[in-house]
């Protein structure tokens, strides 16, 4: 059996017995996973041959004989957490180990204008019902992560409410030796006028290798907006596959700023679909690679109705021998007249062994838009490098300092002003492992 | 200071500068004037360290040290300031973190304790002042969206702020303003100083009203053509360039 095959079989029989131990939950749940399992089990694991997967391969993801997360063997402190995560404490924390929701590791403000619920503690199924917003008949990594689905966070922001201070949800992986895999769901449902920050924080306690394979639902309702932060910097051992999908009502505001700084073989999917008219969506991304890591970005703006706007900036930083993808898609269906979209990716190689594949598509079958794509890939300004040395910089520290130049754009334009001050630690290490990564210089 | 002997140069293959011979001590201002591709640039790049332009035969004496050994950033550290023809502008990094990193990479050099960050914006505000640049300045990116004025200005900040011991002006003042010459030239003058030498390239006689050399050379095809005081600069005014292709008897007196 080829090693793909093989892989789906086996995580068909993991979902089976995983359903067989939670029979007693209840009804709708047991129904998502399984109709989540059976389009799993139609799709299997993606090929290079399918157009979507053309430039990643799961194989390496595959042959891992992952186990299902549970709970920490060895105790998880708030301190390991601290030291890892965005020192964004001042709000409200929550906190995830190996998928499930971990109250006394949380800081848990008493909090009027947002209900936040862990998923496990959910009594009755939600509405729009979870499960809806993604489409799992297209996504199989979807599908298997809804097929085992366990724990997560459900937010839900009534009507007008003004959530002024952001909701940080960490994601730990503590890591074993037999690999893990983790479900993490995040489900948000912003009802009318109102608004909320959200920051989705990946992390790795060890140098284990693991799977996150994650799920984020998002409606927004009319004239309510969302923004969401996803930052993953898990291990260099870590397979990370997200799907953030999110569903814009009236007037809607959607920002979504996706921070990929770590793992091994990384694959994001967006799907935003503009649903009523006037909604507004901004896709900001930022994809730093090292070593031999893959980071995959695909992206899908759908535009299904008139007036409505969309900008998309996805910047790639790719040293060492890395590989990076960005794809993305832009419909234009043929009545949303008044459309305007824009898509940006400029890539920096700072290698000659860095890789990336850029591809921008645009179908607008709308004849009065206003759309525009454009990508790039280049080094640095070798200029720009000798005017900073004649100011006294050593080359690598003029190389530094024009990488984070490059990656400033996205970070000055995070939604949480103390993330961009708390990031930049983390993002010059992470600059420094691309840079110093081998993989002969240009 | 600086001693250039039968410098030669060439980028991109092709030879620019033919023969350069040329002595700047401390506390002197020299102008070098010529007409457009006439090597005014490739003598800053050389002198700069720019990776691109491939010296050929020759030697540069700086300090009693040979300066085509050092790298472009040592030259900075040991004195070289080149204020650039074309500023680049640099998206994403902040005028005032690149200029305390800059200040910060000299003073490490000359074993001085590095400037935290309230000191350094004092010592920044005051020179602003000087140039009248905006405080503004400091949290925009480097040179980016700049005016040509602002961006000149900007080098005469940071020359003001690393206080060089040789200052290479490489056309600073083509696409100022007549405002804007005066305080550029203002700037200038304020650093002039018994320990500091400066080279002033320009195009124009004009800045030389506001900030009077004490040598002038002009540069015609890879070699200085004539030297003299300050009124060779008035000649060429007058003259234009034309009249030195058809003189060339005259040898030029090295300095």
């Amino acid at each position: 059996m080829k090693p793909l095959d093989a892989a789906r079989e086996r995580w068909i029989s993991l979902a089976e017995k995983f359903a067989a131990e939670r029979a007693d939950d209840d009804a709708w749940l047991r129904d998502l996973r399984a109709e989540s399992l059976a389009r799993f089990a139609d799709q299997g694991f993606p090929n290079t041959k399918q157009e979507e997967w053309r430039y990643t391969r799961v194989t390496p993801m595959a042959e891992v004989p992952f186990q299902l997360g549970c709970p920490a063997t060895t105790p998880v402190t708030r301190s390991a957490i601290e030291d890892k995560a965005s020192p964004v404490f001042a709000c409200s924390l929550y906190v995830f180990v190996d998928g499930r929701f971990e109250p006394a590791l949380s800081a848990l403000a008493t909090r009027t204008d947002v209900h936040v619920e862990s998923l496990r503690a959910l009594d009755t199924a939600i509405e729009p019902p979870l499960g809806s917003l993604v489409d799992t008949k297209q996504h199989p990594f979807a599908a298997l992560s809804t097929a085992l689905l366990d724990d997560g966070a459900v937010l839900r922001v009534p009507k007008g409410a003004q959530v002024t201070d952001p909701l940080h949800l960490v994601f730990v992986a503590t890591g074993s030796r037999e690999p893990r895999a983790t479900q993490p769901r995040l489900f948000i449902d912003a009802s009318e006028n109102s608004r909320v920050q959200v920051i989705q924080d990946f992390v790795s306690l060890s140098d284990d290798v693991g799977l996150t394979n994650g799920v984020s639902e998002i409606r927004v309702g009319a004239g309510a907006q969302v923004d969401l932060v996803t930052i993953q910097r898990e291990n260099a051992g870590s397979f990370h596959f997200s799907n953030v999908s999110a569903r814009l009502g009236r007037d809607a505001r959607f920002s979504h700023h996706n921070l990929t700084l770590g793992g091994r073989l990384v694959r994001n999917d967006l799907e935003v679909v503009l649903e009523e008219e006037g909604a507004d969506c901004t896709l900001n991304g930022l994809f730093i690679g090292a070593g031999e890591q893959v980071i995959d970005n695909h992206t899908l703006l759908d535009h299904a109705v008139p007036h409505g706007t969309s900008r998309q900036l996805y910047k790639g930083i790719l040293g060492g021998r890395s590989r990076g993808v960005f794809r993305g898609r832009v419909i234009v269906r043929p009545n949303a007249q008044k459309t305007v979209a824009y898509q940006s990716n400029p890539n920096l190689l700072l290698t000659t062994g860095a890789r990336v594949d850029s591809k921008p598509q645009l179908e607008i079958y709308a004849n009065d838009v206003k759309c525009g794509h454009g990508s790039s890939i280049g080094q640095l300004d070798q200029d720009a490098i000798f005017y900073l040395r004649t100011r006294a910089l050593s080359e690598p520290r003029a190389r530094q300092l024009l990488t984070r130049g490059f990656a400033q754009q996205i970070l000055a334009a995070l939604p949480v002003a103390a993330l961009t001050e708390g990031l930049n630690e983390p993002l010059g290490d992470r600059l420094a492992e691309a840079t110093s990564s081998p993989g002969s210089k240009p | 200071m600086l001693e250039i002997k039968d410098l030669h140069a060439s980028a991109g293959g092709v030879e620019i500068l033919k023969g350069i011979d040329l002595k700047i001590e401390a506390g002197e201002v020299h102008a070098l004037m010529g007409p457009n591709g006439s090597g005014k640039s490739t003598l800053s790049n050389v002198l700069a360290g720019r990776p691109s332009v491939e010296v050929s035969r020759g030697s540069v004496t700086y300090l009693g040290r040979d300066l085509l050994a050092m790298k472009p950033e040592q030259r900075a550290r040991e004195g070289i300031f080149l204020a650039f023809q074309y500023p680049v502008e640099i998206p994403g990094v902040t005028n005032s973190y690149f200029m305390k990193a800059s200040l910060n990479a000299l003073r490490r050099h000359r074993g001085e304790e590095e400037l935290d960050a309230i000191d350094f914006l004092e010592l920044v505000r005051a020179k602003m002042k000087q140039v009248d640049i905006d405080e503004s300045f400091l949290n925009r990116a480097i040179n980016e969206g700049f005016s040509g004025g602002e961006k000149k200005r900007n080098e005469v900040l940071q020359m003001a702020l690393l206080e060089p011991r040789l200052a290479i002006l490489d056309e600073t003042d083509s696409g100022l303003d007549i405002d804007a010459l005066r305080i550029v030239a203002a700037g200038v003058n304020a650093m002039r100083s018994p320990d500091r030498a400066m080279l002033i390239i320009t195009h124009y006689q004009r800045l030389l009203d506001y900030v009077v050399p004490d040598h002038v050379h002009v540069l015609s095809e890879g070699r200085i053509a004539r030297s003299g005081g300050k009124e060779l600069a008035l000649e060429l005014e007058e003259r234009g360039y034309g009249w030195l292709e058809q003189e060339p008897g005259e040898a030029p007196s090295p300095q």
